[in-house]
């Protein structure tokens, strides 16, 4: 190896350093603020690893603020959601696909552009009128706004690039749609379910605009939580820290261990809703 | 084979071929198309009917026609938000933009644990962004902040970032751009990607530097997925909600309110339905004209590079 060649490797190292770091940089920060006490957290100049742990900063947050019932209402919304928007898209997706429906892809992209608030607007005032704002029901329809676009723009993707000959056999074969959709194209499309899947899972789980407007006090999504965190209940910095982390660490495993699907995912349609 | 083979009994038992055509596609559609219509379309067209009333509650809802509309040119508030969102807009397409495009010619080269570092720099724009707003706020903080420490490291004075008007989109931007950096580079990456190795072999033989390699053949080439990005990022700054309002409300005073946040105040603390319907409708249109604008821009280096090339 020729020095030029060494020398355009360590700047090649160097390069993703930088580029890397602020990144990497920042959430070892955040944990570092999470497991400190008050005193490490305001001393000058900072200190990244204290000499004591403050582990009792994620105790205090499970402990208290009800974290638990906010993590079971995360759950409830971005499970259904997800869900909802899986048994609704993935059919969709391949009949648009099939049809070579173009035109009908403009909805989504339009849905795409709107403002969040512009659905937030007109469905808060249908769920007061049905009477549903003391339950989770309105934010799990609301985020079907993210869910459902997402999962029916990937899966159209997905079902234009999956081989025709095995479903028109099995058709010529006598099979019905329906059948051809359950036992040939489906299980090709399992890849594609996963990036539709985890991202929907991730832009619903981090969404917020929605809960701030429809959660009340008990059925508060975890971004709602922390938020309400910040303003009411805590003023110190180790256990908003923690919470923070806590709310996003499924979030970032999710994108370090799926990073592969996710950037398949964002490339393809590059869709997030809200 | 049994696929090629069928066919040919069935002609051979002298059955006539009927004409086989396609299913209808229609049932996989319709329980999503109820969906997009209850949760998507029927907001649309009911925010464009309720603009057009004087609705605020606990008050009979009245007609009013354009009068939501007219109202928007007059109200200062509306005409400083959306000059602090073009601004916002403006710096948080360009910082990404560039940066996203150094990160992307780097992330192209091959080198060990790419897609492990590749998935480290998607953090910020997967994570939570009301968590990492808020350890942005503690970052931020004037005395205790990391920030003003790395500055004093390097000799720069102390700022007051999100807590000064004259700072304060600029202190957000550089969230965003934190934020949405990687988006871009995913794109730009995908274009480099889909590049031909003749132009580079070529260019080697002719003894171009990197920089001249990089201007005269890889920018050209990675310009429409630029443009991609350009626009997915237009979109997303200009309707940046969840950064702006965890940091600072769109405070100090009202110096970071962009018309997403103002927007959420009229409809949500105020409850003027009607007039922040109508702020939504114009809202949207301004997102399509940048829009417009920006498709308008393509065409037209698109006619540059073929006049210049005739």
């Amino acid at each position: 190896m020729s020095a030029r060649q060494i020398l355009g490797k360590i700047g090649l190292g160097f390069a993703v350093l930088v580029i890397v770091s602020p990144a990497v940089l920042f959430f070892l920060w955040m944990a570092s603020l999470s497991i400190k006490f008050e005193v490490d957290n305001a001393a000058y100049p900072p200190v990244f690893i204290p000499e004591h742990f403050a582990w009792k900063n994620y105790a205090d947050v499970l402990a208290s603020n009800r974290f638990l019932t906010y993590f079971v209402n995360s759950l409830l919304v971005t499970g259904t959601a997800t869900l909802l928007a899986m048994l609704v898209g993935v059919p969709a997706g391949y009949g648009i696909a099939r049809m070579a429906a173009h035109k009908s892809a403009i909805v989504i992209l339009i849905a795409r552009i709107t403002p969040g608030l512009s659905y937030l607007i007109p469905l808060f005032l249908v769920f007061q009128w049905l009477g549903l704002l003391g339950s989770l029901w309105p934010q799990i329809v609301i985020h079907l706004v993210v869910t459902v676009p997402i999962v029916i723009w990937i899966m159209i993707g997905y079902f234009e690039t999956t081989p025709l000959e095995l479903e028109e056999a099995a058709l010529i074969d006598g099979a019905t749609s329906w059948q051809v959709f359950r036992h040939v194209a489906l299980p090709i499309a399992r890849p594609g379910m996963a990036v539709a899947f985890i991202l929907a899972v991730i832009f619903s789980w981090n969404n917020f605009v929605f809960g701030i407007v429809l959660a009340g006090r008990e059925t508060r999504t975890l971004p709602v939580a922390v938020y309400n965190m910040i303003s009411f209940d805590q003023l110190s910095w180790g256990p908003l820290a923690a919470a923070a982390l806590m709310v996003t660490l499924p979030v970032l495993l999710l994108t370090v261990f799926a990073q592969r699907q996710i950037v398949a995912g964002l490339t393809a349609g590059a869709v997030k809703g809200g | 084979m049994s696929t090629i083979a069928e066919p040919a009994e069935i002609a051979a038992d002298g059955e006539p071929q009927r004409e086989w055509r396609p299913p209808s596609y229609w049932p996989f559609v319709i329980p999503a198309l109820i969906v997009v219509l209850g949760v998507i379309i029927f907001p649309w067209l009911f925010t464009i009917w309720m603009s057009l009333h004087e609705w605020k509650v606990g008050s009979p809802t009245v007609f009013v026609g354009l009068s939501n509309y007219l109202r928007l040119p007059s109200d200062p508030r509306f005409v400083e938000s959306v000059g602090h969102t073009l601004v916002y807009t403006a710096l948080s397409v360009l910082l990404p933009l560039l940066l996203g495009t150094l990160a992307a010619v780097v992330f192209h080269a091959r080198f060990p644990l790419r897609g492990f570092l590749r998935g480290l720099f998607i953090l910020p724009m997967m994570a939570t962004p009301v968590a990492i707003a808020l350890v942005w706020t503690m970052m931020f903080h004037p005395q205790l902040g990391i920030l003003n420490y790395l500055l004093s490291l390097v000799g720069l004075p102390a700022q007051l970032w999100v807590f000064h008007p004259a700072t304060v989109i600029p202190s957000l931007v550089l969230v965003e751009t934190w934020q949405w950096t990687p988006l871009v580079m995913l794109i730009v990456l995908g274009g480099l990607a889909a590049i031909p190795a003749e132009p580079y072999e070529s260019a080697e033989i002719d003894g171009a530097n990197m920089w001249q390699v990089f201007r005269y053949i890889t920018l050209p080439l990675i310009t429409p997925f630029l443009f991609i990005a350009a626009m997915i990022r237009m979109i997303d700054a200009v309707k940046s909600f969840d950064i702006i309002f965890a940091i600072t409300q769109g405070g100090p005073g009202s110096a970071s309110e962009t018309i997403n946040l103002y927007l959420y105040s009229v409809a949500f603390i105020y409850y003027d339905i009607g007039y922040a319907s109508a702020i939504a409708v114009v809202f949207f249109a301004l997102i399509v004209a940048l829009a417009a604008v920006l498709l308008y821009l393509r065409a037209r280096m698109q006619w540059n590079e073929i006049g210049s090339g005739a």
